[in-house]
């Protein structure tokens, strides 16, 4: 009998996965028993979402995409009963979307969009659970310390420190009572691989914390959860009591003393909490602001006692390293980079969805082999890499390797793992200015550099995107730049100016075209478009109907002119043209 | 939206108050009165104030600090425009302006009539459907503008509709 699952992540369900789950459900209820019906999480491959894999008895299996509850009735009836695949949609499989997956090494999102994450049984099938069995019954915590270490591996939330490094001092720390936290805190706009792994593979985030707990000494573990992402946190609970049931978690984990509870707090936005001490003060109830390292939560976290603070991607790779061992880890990568890394792509790439690709690659092989390269074949213009606290790397650099070091001497950083591609339409003014509103927003207030800063640094770019610009403004946001890096406390104010540096060392003559020939190349910024109306026009007088200012003249069937003087630039007569007429330069 | 004078937090504050010492429950208890009343209300901060002697300004501090937080009642209908990085891309500041001019409000605001309220949030997490909103939780995607004057128009079709029906 035929198997039937369907991809139930967030992105599957924002492409209408539930209706077509639904659509599925009344056509079995018609056959009763004609195929099993499942349901995953994301394989990554959003762009095709929603995603349904018919896989036969033998483990041979395809995939459609797109499926609509439309699609459902055809799939059934022609694949399902008389078993003939309707090749047309079919979207993965031999010779399908060539690049896609052939050139991912997935460790991270080993089981993402293959496994049922609500089903504990699922996880064990696929050699869940024995990587803990395998370091509480026959590893020291240092030995498991010292595979860590081996294998290279760094933090992925951002700050990119020794995963093993960080264990050790904690484990080192004096105190009977120790913490291990899961930062799932996924807060930079742009990236979203922490959630496609909660909710695609909890129990691996589970076990990755168990086996960090036996590593440092602690009984207890926190899941700090975005509360945006309410699927995430249900699976969660579900695989914590779950198990909880089979003994995984609680008292005498395997039949060894080795006791380890976890539960989930749920955050209540702000992205500075993904900084450490933030997040620790956001658990216990406060504000959540930074306070002064040293002492790091190795020494004093969370209610002043040792903790390792990791996040949700470093702790899916934990499992793996330890059944695997350290070096196989680190046989993928760089010098510097070991292991894979997943990326989030989204923007004006044709393949958006999660990639994991070995640390190494360059850029340009993400984009291109991997995700199809720029949409509409329009001109690539940059790479935006690390949200908030990153930077823009122009397309010229981008047979760069995907390595901490590497990325870190552009002016960008690796972050979270959030790869936004930016084409010709693209302002780079604005991006900037995008960012730090993000920031400016998001500053905690604690450092006056940061709060008052940022603040500045956006009042500037404002200025320069409505075409109000001096060039002197150029010159105090580099100024501003560097005082708020030099004076703030914490990553969030220390990294808030990079969008702005990276666009002003590779896009400078942007900013002077703004400046300059009140111009905004990219004809993104409102204020500094000419709106006219070319020969498509069919004087349907929709658009001067629109138009707030009475600014389009034209009689019916007559081509409409836009009055340049009366023009607010608003760009109403733009959205509502269904001719192409309206022509913004 | 007035809520009654009898808050009933029993349903959860005594559980939650056992937890892990009493400071780190204020924030679920927080987000307690907001899933039960909506939004949290002077009332449910002095309520909160007054289980754990937590200082009512300390409470505020915290309501305030977190985006989640609300301390005006929403109208029945929720807009959410995303603006995380990829929906910027790819046009959400134009998704905002069609919004703004067809149902008149701006950010964190709520019609006259309480129907709509618009609020920002940084990520949904769905970037490969750029730009995105969600109505009452559902995701619309891949929009464009004639796609979502249509949405629009639908979306205060079915207020009337209700309304007309609620008159009979």
């Amino acid at each position: 009998m035929k198997t039937v699952t369907i991809g139930l992540g967030t992105c599957g369900i924002s492409a209408g996965g539930e209706k077509v789950y639904k659509a599925f459900m009344d056509e079995l209820k018609e056959r009763p028993g004609a195929f099993i019906l499942k349901e995953t999480g994301c394989i990554g491959m959003c762009y095709r979402e929603p995603l349904v894999e018919i896989s036969n008895g033998s483990g041979a299996s395809y995939t459609y995409g797109e499926v609509t509850p439309e699609r459902v009735g055809r799939i059934v009836e022609e694949d399902l009963v008389k078993d003939e695949a309707i090749d047309d949609w079919i979207v993965i499989g031999e010779g399908r979307e060539p690049g896609f997956f052939e050139n991912q090494v997935r460790i991270v999102l080993r089981n993402c969009g293959c496994i049922d994450p609500g089903s504990i049984d699922e996880y064990i099938g696929t050699g869940g659970y024995t990587a803990i069995e395998k370091a509480v019954t026959t590893m020291t915590p240092e030995a498991v310390i010292e595979d860590v270490l081996a294998s290279g591996l760094r933090g992925r939330g951002g700050g990119g420190f020794p995963t093993g490094t960080k264990w050790k001092f904690t484990r080192g720390a004096a105190g009977d009572k120790k913490y291990i936290i899961c930062n799932a805190d996924e807060g930079d706009p742009g990236a979203f691989m922490d959630r496609s792994v909660l909710e695609g593979d909890p129990h691996a985030v589970l076990e990755g914390m168990m086996i960090a707990g036996y590593a440092i000494g602690a009984d207890e573990g926190v899941i700090y959860c975005r509360a945006e992402y309410p699927k995430a946190v249900a699976l969660l609970r579900q695989a914590i009591a779950q198990a909880k049931k089979r003994g995984m978690l609680g008292e005498k984990i395997l039949g060894t003393d080795f006791a380890f509870d976890v539960r989930i707090k749920e955050g209540a936005g702000a992205f500075v909490c993904g900084e450490e001490t933030a997040l620790i003060a956001s658990i216990e109830g406060r504000r959540g602001m930074p306070r002064f390292r040293p002492p790091f939560p190795a020494i004093s976290g969370l209610w002043g006692k040792p903790t390792s603070i990791n996040n949700v991607e470093t702790f899916a790779n934990i499992p793996w390293i330890i059944t695997n061992g350290g070096a196989a880890f680190a046989a993928y990568g760089t010098a510097d980079s070991k292991g894979t890394k997943v990326f989030a792509m989204a923007g004006k790439v044709r393949r958006t969805g999660l990639v994991e690709v070995p640390m190494g690659i360059t850029i340009n092989s993400i984009l291109f082999d991997i995700c199809g390269g720029i949409n509409d074949d329009k001109k690539f213009k940059a790479v935006q890499m690390g949200g908030p606290s990153g930077g823009c790397i122009p397309a010229e650099m981008c047979e760069l390797p995907i390595d901490y070091q590497q990325i870190n001497r552009t002016g960008a950083i690796m972050g979270s793992g959030g790869l936004i591609v930016m084409d010709e339409t693209t302002c780079m003014v604005d991006v900037a200015r995008f960012f730090l509103t993000f920031t400016q927003a998001e500053s905690c207030g604690k450092c006056t550099f940061c709060r008052i800063g940022t603040k500045r640094m956006l009042e500037i770019l404002v200025r320069i995107t409505s075409g109000e610009g001096t060039m002197d403004d150029l010159d105090n946001l580099s100024e501003l730049s560097d005082q708020i890096r030099a004076a703030s406390l914490c990553g969030l104010g220390q990294t808030a100016p990079n969008p702005v540096i990276t666009t002003l060392k590779y896009f400078r003559d942007e900013y002077v075209a703004h400046i300059v020939d009140k111009k905004c190349p990219a004809h993104e910024c409102q204020a500094l478009l000419t709106y006219t109306i070319n020969e498509a026009c069919t004087g349907c007088q929709v658009c001067a109907r629109a138009c707030p200012t009475e600014a389009i003249l034209g009689g019916k069937k007559v081509l409409h002119v836009v009055e340049q003087d009366k023009c607010i630039k608003c760009g109403k007569c733009f959205t509502v043209c269904r001719f192409d007429a309206v022509e913004k330069n | 939206m007035e809520e009654t004078h009898t808050l009933d937090f029993k349903p959860f504050n005594v559980e939650l108050w056992k937890f892990d010492g009493h400071a780190g429950a204020l924030i679920p208890l927080l987000q307690s009165a907001q899933d039960t009343y909506g939004y949290v209300s002077e009332k449910a901060i002095d309520y909160i104030s007054h289980v754990t002697g937590i200082p009512a300004a300390e409470i505020y501090g915290v309501v305030t600090f977190y985006a989640q937080f609300r301390t005006k009642p929403l109208g029945k209908n929720v807009l959410k425009v995303c603006n995380g990085t990829a929906c910027h891309v790819n046009g959400a500041r134009s998704v905002y302006n069609t919004i703004q001019d067809e149902l008149g409000i701006s950010y964190d605001e709520t019609s006259d009539d309480g129907q709509f309220s618009l609020l920002s949030v940084a990520c949904i997490g769905c970037c490969s459907l750029a730009p995105v909103i969600t109505i009452n939780g559902e995701t619309h995607g891949r929009l464009t503008s004639q796609k979502l004057i249509k949405l629009m128009k639908e979306q205060k079709r079915l207020v009337r509709a209700t309304a007309t029906a609620m008159q009979e």
